[in-house]
């Protein structure tokens, strides 16, 4: 389609890459916030067409990963309950909890449905008078206003069997507790451009402020990151640190009022688990009291449930092997990433020397 | 789930319920698109689409003049301008990238395009 394809011109592509090579003089780390835009960089690699010295840590932008065991468990508890019609989108089916997954759930007989829009649930829940419907409410503030529109609609329009389990999880919070963590190496963002068409990007500007890193707000096509790269880099290079927006053909510094006004009246900033992390505070939403009877955390009675996520947490990147003492293994990836598992059992004195973290394989003994 | 994806909107409607739909075409899939939180498009317009809402509508203006900002980099950069040898002559550029080749560019394989400098 039109202003789609030119994004993807390879020859455009490797002039950028020239460009950031012809003014890059150190080593920088990049982040690139979202989970779209690292599919993007293993897709077309990008991360092997850029210059060494950059280094690209992908970002805890996939709300599938993200989402906290303790809520897997939840959903998976009302997905068992009779009478449930539990939706969700496709990715999440497979994503484990404690102890199974939805798709598990599903095949022993559970009424688990895929949904391409939580607007879609409404219609089930119409069409299923004589049965709950569930729509599990995941992911970022991109994904805030679909949800948010369908609770409205819920509502207003008396849907009374409907209900959302929310599970949302917002970006600013996250990239200012890697940026305070001791072990943070990152030095510029690749900010989230869709999250940004919703919420615009004023939020990021006392981040870049106070924390003084360049955050450019980057698209999702090849030319955008390469080109978001380019504008990061030049910020570090002239020791600047501020918010750029590299996806103005959709991002605006406002973002879509309309759709802040609705995600306002239904949800309201709280405290969220993310997976792997821990509680970080006011970093998701939660529903405000008045949308109560379609709250299915409330209404299924699993507020109770409390899972505890492991303790270690730390950036990972290519190469490194992470060394836990005991619990379960992280099984999911950023999207493009790839994760083995080897047991190590290599101590002299045990109690001594052995240390749990992550360690970095040397190349020259990495798999080729 | 996470992206969001523009189409061109080819209808738009009101459902029984009052909600503004459309329908938007993706390079020849046609969806269903909410179109509540863009009250400004009209058929005709490209929106950016997440899960079945329009978040955005697609500045075709402002996608053309970043388009036309990055080829002009490829002047104001002067990367056509070849190298020049010892005894004067023009160095031809290179087809590869420090020996990197673009096997995975969008699907493409072998070579890498002529066109590239």
């Amino acid at each position: 389609m039109k202003y789609l394809d030119e994004y993807r011109d390879e020859a455009l592509a490797r002039k950028i890459v020239e460009e950031i090579r012809r003014i890059i003089t150190k080593p920088w780390v990049l982040m690139e916030v979202c989970g779209g835009q690292t599919h993007s960089i293993v897709k077309y690699g990008l991360d092997r067409l850029l210059p060494n010295e950059i280094e690209l840590v992908h970002g805890p932008g996939c709300p599938v990963c993200v989402t906290s065991l303790e809520m897997i468990d939840k959903a998976l508890a009302i997905a068992q309950e009779p009478d449930v019609i539990f939706c969700s989108f496709g990715d999440m089916l497979r994503v484990p909890g404690s102890r199974n997954d939805l798709l598990i759930l599903k095949s022993r007989g559970a009424d688990v449905r895929v949904v391409y829009s939580p607007i879609d649930c409404l219609k089930i829940a119409r069409a299923n008078p004589a049965k709950k419907v569930v729509f599990f409410a995941i992911g970022f503030e991109t994904t805030a206003p679909g949800n948010a529109m369908a609770v409205w609609q819920a509502n207003r329009q008396g849907i009374k069997n409907f209900s959302i389990l929310v599970s949302h999880v917002l970006v600013p919070p996250a990239m200012a507790s890697i940026l305070q963590s001791p072990l943070n190496r990152v030095q510029g963002f690749l900010g989230p451009g869709h999250v940004c068409t919703v919420m615009g990007y004023r939020e990021y500007e006392p981040i870049a402020e106070r924390y003084k890193v360049p955050i450019v707000i980057t698209g999702f096509e090849p030319i955008d990151i390469l080109e978001g790269t380019l504008m990061t880099v030049r910020q570090l290079e002239a020791g600047k640190a501020e918010v750029e927006n590299q996806y103005p053909r959709v991002v605006s510094r406002d973002g879509n009022r309309v759709a802040q006004d609705l995600v306002n009246k239904v949800f309201e900033v709280g405290d969220r688990k993310w997976r792997g992390v821990g509680s970080i505070p006011k970093s998701g939403y939660k529903l405000r009291y008045e949308f109560h009877e379609h709250d299915a955390e409330r209404l299924f009675d699993v507020r109770e449930i409390d899972t505890k996520e492991p303790e270690i947490a730390t950036i990972v990147r290519e190469g490194d092997v992470v060394l836990m003492p005991q619990g379960y293994h992280p099984n999911v990836a950023a999207p493009g990433g790839s994760i083995n598992f080897l047991w190590m059992m290599a101590a002299n004195r045990e109690r001594e020397d052995r240390k749990y973290g992550v360690f970095n394989v040397q190349p020259e003994f990495a798999p080729k | 789930m996470c992206l969001a994806i523009p189409g061109k909107l080819i209808e738009t409607s009101t459902d029984a319920n009052g909600v503004r739909m459309g329908k938007a075409n993706f390079g020849g899939i046609v969806k269903q698109v909410c179109l509540e939180y863009t009250p400004e498009v009209e058929k005709g317009d490209y929106v950016l689409v997440h899960v079945g809402f329009a978040l955005s509508k697609v500045d075709e203006a402002e996608a053309a003049r970043t388009y036309q900002a990055l080829e002009r980099m490829e002047q104001l950069t002067e990367l056509d301008i070849p190298d020049v040898a010892d005894d004067g002559a023009a160095i031809e550029a290179s087809v590869s990238i420090n020996g990197k080749d673009l096997t995975d560019w969008t699907g493409r394989t072998g070579a890498p395009s002529s066109r590239v400098a």
